[in-house]
C-alpha cells in the first residue's frame, strides 16, 4: 500500500516525520513528497489520491483500513481546485529531489525549448509573459534581464534572492523544498537568456530543509545544466539581506549593507559585474513561460499585472496555506471564502499585506483587487503576497510599535532616516501608549513616516511607515489613552 | 579535531568566502573568537576590523560561546497573531534553555513556531512549549 506524506518542513514541524514513521512501521510503502499546501491538514496523508488530515499515530491503522474520516479526494478540494497552480503545479505530487519525477511532470522542458530558441527569444518569451519581480519590487523580469544581457562583461551572474524574511511567507520556501529543480531549470534558463554560466542562490539560515533539498537538488542536476553552476549560500539571520545589494554584499563576504542605486546591479551588481538579482517565484515562473509560451502565462491576470501569483495565507486564519491564483482575485474572498476567517472564530479586525513592511488593512477594504497598481493606490503593497489575518483582539498600537522595533533591529545602520528613526518611532510610540501628548506625537509619527519614507536607501526604512501609518489611520482608536482600550477589550 | 586553519584550507579559491568560513567556524565552536577573527583576517588579507565588523552585523554570529541549549521562538506579525506573546512568560520563567527570539521560520500559517537546531516545531501551546524546553 502507497502512502504519501510531505516531507516539507511545516509537515514535519506539524509530525509528519513520526506519522510517516508509524505507517512504515505497519507495513505501508511510504513515499514523502512535497505538500499540497492545505497547512491546516498537515500532517497531510495521501492514500490513492484520497486525503486524510490531519493525521496522528493514532489513525494510522484507521487509516489503512480505509475506515478513518477523509477530506475525499485531494485534488477535488475546493482549496486545491479554485486554485491556478502554474508554479506549484507539482505540489504534493513529485518527490521533491526525484529527477524521474521530475522528468515525468514536464521537466527540464523550459530550458530545452530556451537552449533551441537562443538567449533572444527567450528574453522575448519573459517579455511577452508581463511577469514581474515577485519579491516585492515588481519589475518587470525581461527588461531586468536584457538590461543584464545587453552589457558586455567578461563574468555575469544570477543570483536567486532567497532570503525570504518576511512573516507570513512561505512560497519561497515551499519551492525550495517541494520543487527544487523548477528553481534551478529557471536560473539555468536566465543565465542561458544573459550570458551568465554562475549562479548563487542565497537562502536563509531559518531555512536548514530547503538549503539540504537545493543542495540534494544541484548536485543531481549538475550535468544537465552545465556549463551552468548553481551555488548555495548561507545568509546568517539579516532580515535586510533579502534587500538585493544588501544581498550581494552578503554574498561578497561583508556587511549586509545597501548600497546606494545607480549603479543597478544588472550592470553592477556581484563582484562588480552584470547580475540578474531574481526572487524565487520570479525565477520558478520562468521554466513553465518557456514550455508554455509567454502569451500563456499572460492569459492570466488582470491590468499590468499578469499571471499567477502564490498567495500565502497565514497567521490567524482557519485555511492557511499556499493559494496560486491569477492576479485580481479580492483580498476578502482570500481572507473570507477561501480561508475561512480567522482559526480563533473571532472577528477579522485586520490583515497586513506584505510582511513587517506591508499596510495592514481593515475589513472595510476587503473588495481591494489584488493587483500591483490597485495596491499602491490605497496606499499598500503586495510585497511577496503573504497575508497575516489578525482577530479582535489584537491591540494595533503594539503592531504599530513592533513594526518600528523590527525596523531598529534589523536597520543595516547605513541611512540615518531608517537607523535612527525606527528608535525614535519606537519612543514616540511607547509616548502615546503611555497617554502622553497624544495628538502632539501622532503628528510627530507622521512626520517622522514621511522623512522615513522619502529618506532612507532602501525599503526597510522606507516601507516600515506603511504599517505604521496604516495602523494608526485605520485604527485611530487603539491610539488613544490606554485605559480607554484596555475597558473596551474587556 | 578541525581547526580553523582547516576551515580556511577548505573554503580556498571560493569566491566571497567569509561568510562560509564564519559559518563553518561557528559550527565548529559554537561562536566566533576574537583569535579565530585575527587568523581569518590573516588569511584573507581582511583587517581584524572588518572581519569584526562581519561577525557583529549578523545576528547568527555569536562572539562568545551559549552553554545552554538555544530555542529560537519566533515572534513575527504571523506568530504574534497566532498567539505567541502569551507564550513568552512560559520561555521566560526559566533559565535553563536560551529562549531567544527569531524573526519567520516559514511556519506562518501554524505558528507559533520554534526550532532548535534544525529541528522545526509548530502548533505550540504553553504546554507543548513547556515539553519543548525540558526535552532540548
Amino acid at each position: 500500500m502507497k502512502v504519501r506524506i510531505s516531507d516539507d518542513a511545516l509537515a514535519i514541524a506539524c509530525g509528519a516525520d513520526a506519522v510517516a514513521a508509524a505507517f512504515e512501521k505497519a507495513g505501508a510503502d511510504i513515499e514523502r513528497v512535497s505538500s499540497w499546501g492545505m497547512h491546516w491538514l498537515e500532517p497531510l496523508v495521501d492514500v490513492g489520491g484520497i486525503g486524510y488530515g490531519p493525521a496522528s499515530i493514532d489513525q494510522v491503522a484507521a487509516i489503512m483500513a480505509g475506515a478513518a474520516p477523509s477530506i475525499g479526494r485531494i485534488e477535488d478540494h475546493p482549496f486545491i481546485a479554485k486554485q491556478s497552480r502554474l508554479t506549484f503545479a507539482r505540489a504534493g505530487k513529485t518527490r521533491p529531489t526525484s529527477l524521474d519525477d521530475y522528468y515525468a511532470t514536464e521537466g527540464w522542458l523550459g530550458l530545452a525549448k530556451a537552449r533551441e530558441i537562443g538567449p533572444e527569444a527567450t528574453i522575448e518569451a519573459v517579455l511577452a509573459s508581463g511577469l514581474r519581480g515577485r519579491g516585492g519590487a515588481g519589475f518587470p523580469a525581461g527588461i531586468k534581464w536584457k538590461t543584464v544581457a545587453g552589457a558586455s562583461a567578461d563574468q555575469k551572474y544570477i543570483v536567486c534572492n532567497a532570503d525570504e524574511g518576511d512573516s507570513a511567507t512561505f512560497a519561497d520556501r515551499m519551492v525550495m523544498e517541494g520543487d527544487p529543480f523548477m528553481l534551478i531549470e529557471g536560473m539555468a534558463i536566465a543565465g542561458l537568456a544573459v550570458g551568465a554560466n554562475k549562479g548563487f542562490v542565497y537562502i536563509r539560515s531559518e531555512y536548514p530543509h530547503a538549503i539540504a533539498k537545493m543542495e540534494a537538488a544541484i548536485k543531481a542536476c549538475a550535468h544537465l545544466i552545465a556549463p551552468f553552476e548553481v551555488e548555495v549560500r548561507v545568509g546568517a539571520g539579516s532580515y535586510v539581506c533579502g534587500e538585493e545589494t544588501s544581498l550581494l554584499n552578503s554574498l561578497e563576504g561583508k556587511r549586509g549593507e545597501v548600497r546606494a542605486k545607480p549603479p543597478l546591479p544588472a550592470l553592477e551588481g556581484l563582484f562588480g559585474k552584470p547580475t540578474v538579482v531574481n526572487n524565487v517565484l520570479t525565477l520558478a515562473a520562468v521554466p513553465w513561460i518557456l514550455t508554455h509560451g509567454g502569451e500563456a502565462y499572460a492569459a492570466f491576470g488582470m491590468g499590468r499585472s499578469k499571471g499567477t501569483m502564490p498567495v500565502q495565507l497565514a497567521g490567524n486564519i482557519k485555511h492557511g496555506g499556499l493559494f496560486e491564483v491569477a492576479f485580481g482575485i479580492t483580498l476578502g474572498e482570500l481572507v473570507n471564502d477561501i480561508g475561512g476567517g480567522t482559526d480563533t472564530g473571532r472577528p477579522v479586525r485586520c490583515v497586513q499585506v506584505g510582511g513587517p513592511l506591508g499596510a495592514y488593512i481593515p475589513p472595510s477594504q476587503f473588495d481591494l483587487p489584488f493587483d500591483y497598481e490597485a495596491f499602491a493606490a490605497a496606499d499598500a503593497l503586495i510585497g511577496h503576497a503573504g497575508i497575516t489575518v489578525f482577530d479582535d483582539t489584537v491591540d494595533m498600537a503594539q503592531m504599530a510599535r513592533f513594526a518600528m522595533e523590527f525596523c531598529a533591529v534589523e536597520s543595516c545602520g547605513k541611512c540615518t532616516p531608517c537607523r535612527l528613526g525606527s528608535t525614535r518611532g519606537i519612543e514616540t510610540i511607547d509616548q502615546i501608549i503611555a497617554g502622553k501628548d497624544v495628538e502632539k506625537n501622532l503628528e510627530l509619527i507622521a512626520d517622522l513616516s514621511e522623512t522615513m519614507k522619502f529618506g532612507s536607501l532602501c525599503a526597510l526604512g522606507g516601507f516600515t511607515p506603511y504599517p505604521v501609518m496604516s495602523a494608526i489611520t485605520h485604527f485611530p482608536e487603539d491610539f488613544v489613552a490606554r485605559d480607554f482600550v484596555l475597558r473596551k477589550n474587556t | 579535531m578541525t581547526t580553523i586553519a582547516d576551515i580556511l584550507t577548505e573554503h580556498e579559491g571560493r569566491e566571497g568566502p567569509l561568510l562560509p568560513i564564519l559559518h563553518d567556524v561557528q559550527k565548529a565552536f559554537g561562536h566566533v573568537s576574537e583569535d579565530a577573527m585575527r587568523e581569518i583576517a590573516g588569511s584573507l588579507n581582511l583587517t581584524r576590523a572588518e572581519v569584526y565588523g562581519v561577525v557583529s552585523f549578523y545576528h547568527d554570529f555569536r562572539k562568545e560561546a551559549e552553554t545552554r541549549p538555544i530555542i529560537k521562538l519566533c515572534r513575527a506579525e504571523a506568530c504574534k497573531a497566532r498567539g505567541v506573546e502569551a507564550l513568552v512568560p512560559v520561555a521566560e520563567g526559566q533559565s535553563r534553555v536560551k529562549v531567544e527570539a527569531v524573526y519567520c521560520l516559514g511556519l506562518c500559517s501554524v505558528g507559533p513556531a520554534a526550532m532548535v537546531g534544525d529541528q522545526v516545531h509548530a502548533r505550540l501551546d504553553s504546554q507543548r512549549l513547556t515539553e519543548l524546553m525540558a526535552s532540548t
